[in-house]
């Protein structure tokens, strides 16, 4: 592991307006037309309160917190689907993302279909998805269904063939949130030796999990967020033991 | 970031998904795209020749002439408030240019189009003519107009809607609209004199007009053809000024 840090959170900040009002239709919002400016102006939810942390190239960093604490948001910024509403956020390099079961798929296409789809979301271009095809499905175990569609698939299908994908196309800083769950015993393994040796290749990994035990096997750092700022930063050791002990 | 060659692939992967997952399968979109004019052309046939006895000649051809083109349009209008909300998952978790979404909407419109061409030519023959030389530089000309202009309408209406989500609604009206206040099922001839300049306020007229009189007589009006294009140039800004706008929220609505 070299110093090089690769994603910079400096202050960060994360508000959303109450887009409720608008996403109601003009009719709606012409309705309640002063309520809903007044809303929108004033009351925001803030999902991230200045949050500043730093990953270096080749670490695996851990994010744990309660359900709705701001980690889903943190990695949506990483990805840079979200724009920070404060402070300053610096990635380098190509970020694959294993979010929620079957992001980034479409239900109607074959998983071969998919699997093109997402490498060409990620950069790729055809012929190099074309390349890693057969290693892909090879990896995912999935069989005949590679040509079935989608919405066939079981959960944990879906997390197979995701993570197959992301694995296989050569990821500079990787994003999970919590997805293994679903994967039988034999699957998680495999995993898990995928995320082990990717450590060794010097590949960045952001880990969101409420799996403590995984996360002490495989983070080397990791960020507690509570109520939507940064509670500790530290090693997977101390962070998780303070956790335990805060009870929750 | 992304080479030249992601961007092609990205164009192309996505067309091809959108096809299939509108019409199942490519065949079964492009009988829909000429099935649907035929069948609006027939009706038209029925309504104003048989019943309203227009005075016209070749009344038939004269529809499908500008149905064709215009079914481009309207389809890719009328399906553009649901593109983004269709396309959440990948939004939500890659960061890839969002335009790319309704572009690709445009280009199989457009695909479907230029496939039901032969139909049209078909019908030229039918009806005693033949297709014409000038189609060679026409047909590129106002493919090009008419795909910048059916983009920027596009992505304007597929930005606005994420927003608010009952513009669909006001969309399917206007384009209904449009389509009476544009010379499709009447020449601009029968236009009354006074009311004349107003049909050109119509940014589709001049559009339609020239790709009909290309088709039957291989005419070209240069002074249609430039209204046309600064039509195009107005849509194409406006959908990406809105568009860069919104476009950084997207993820956050969805």
């Amino acid at each position: 592991m070299n110093n090089e840090q690769v994603i910079i959170f400096d202050a960060v900040s994360k508000s959303y307006p109450l887009y409720h009002h608008i996403t109601g239709g003009f009719k709606n919002f012409l309705f309640h037309f002063p309520r809903a400016v007044s809303q929108m102006k004033n009351h925001q939810y803030e999902a991230l309160h200045e949050i500043s942390f730093q990953v270096c190239r080749g670490e695996t960093f851990g994010i744990i917190g309660k359900n709705g604490a701001g980690k889903s948001t943190a990695l949506g910024l990483i990805a840079g689907v979200l724009k920070p509403s404060k402070g300053t956020i610096s990635v380098k390099g190509r970020v694959s993302a294993l979010l929620e079961l079957g992001s980034g798929f479409n239900a109607e296409l074959t998983g071969r279909e998919n699997i093109v789809l997402n490498g060409v979301l990620l950069g790729l271009t055809r012929v190099e998805v074309m390349h890693k095809m057969e290693e892909i499905i090879e990896f995912s175990g999935l069989g005949q269904f590679i040509d079935q569609p989608l919405r066939t698939y079981s959960t944990g299908m879906m997390m197979r063939l995701g993570f197959s994908v992301v694995s296989s196309l050569d990821p500079e800083i990787l994003l999970i949130d919590e997805v293994f769950a679903v994967g039988d015993m034999e699957f998680q393994k495999k995993c898990m030796d995928k995320l082990e040796s990717f450590k060794k290749g010097g590949v960045t990994i952001v880990y969101v999990s409420h799996g403590m035990q995984t996360i002490l096997q495989t983070c080397d750092r990791v960020i507690w967020i509570e109520n939507h700022r940064v509670r500790m930063i530290g090693s997977a050791q101390e962070v998780v033991s303070s956790y335990v002990d805060a009870g929750l | 970031m992304r080479s030249f060659d992601n961007y092609r692939d990205l164009i192309t992967v996505l067309t091809h998904k959108e096809m299939k997952v509108r019409y199942k399968s490519s065949v079964f979109g492009y009988c829909w795209s000429v099935a649907n004019p035929l069948a609006f052309a027939f009706v038209y046939y029925i309504a104003f020749k048989i019943i309203m006895k227009i005075q016209m000649e070749d009344y038939t051809l004269f529809l499908i002439a500008g149905l064709f083109p215009w079914q481009w349009f309207g389809t890719s209008v009328v399906s553009a408030p649901m593109i983004f909300l269709a396309n959440s998952s990948i939004i939500k978790k890659v960061n890839f240019p969002r335009n790319i979404i309704p572009l690709t909407t445009v280009l199989q419109d457009m695909i479907h189009f230029l496939l039901s061409i032969p139909v049209i030519i078909g019908f030229l023959f039918i009806y005693h003519r033949t297709p014409s030389l000038s189609w060679l530089y026409g047909i590129p000309l106002l493919l090009l107009i008419q795909l910048i202009m059916t983009y920027g309408a596009a992505l304007l209406v597929s930005s606005i809607n994420l927003f608010f989500r009952d513009f669909e609604r006001l969309i399917s009206i206007l384009i209904t609209l449009v389509f009476y206040c544009t010379p499709i099922i009447y020449p601009e001839t029968m236009v009354p004199e006074q009311l004349r300049a107003l049909i050109y306020c119509n940014p589709l007229s001049p559009l339609i007009v020239s790709w009909r009189n290309l088709f039957i007589h291989g005419t070209l009006d240069p002074a249609a053809l430039a209204m046309g294009f600064a039509y195009s140039l107005v849509f194409l800004a406006a959908g990406h000024l809105i568009y860069r706008k919104l476009s950084w929220k997207f993820a956050e609505v969805l």
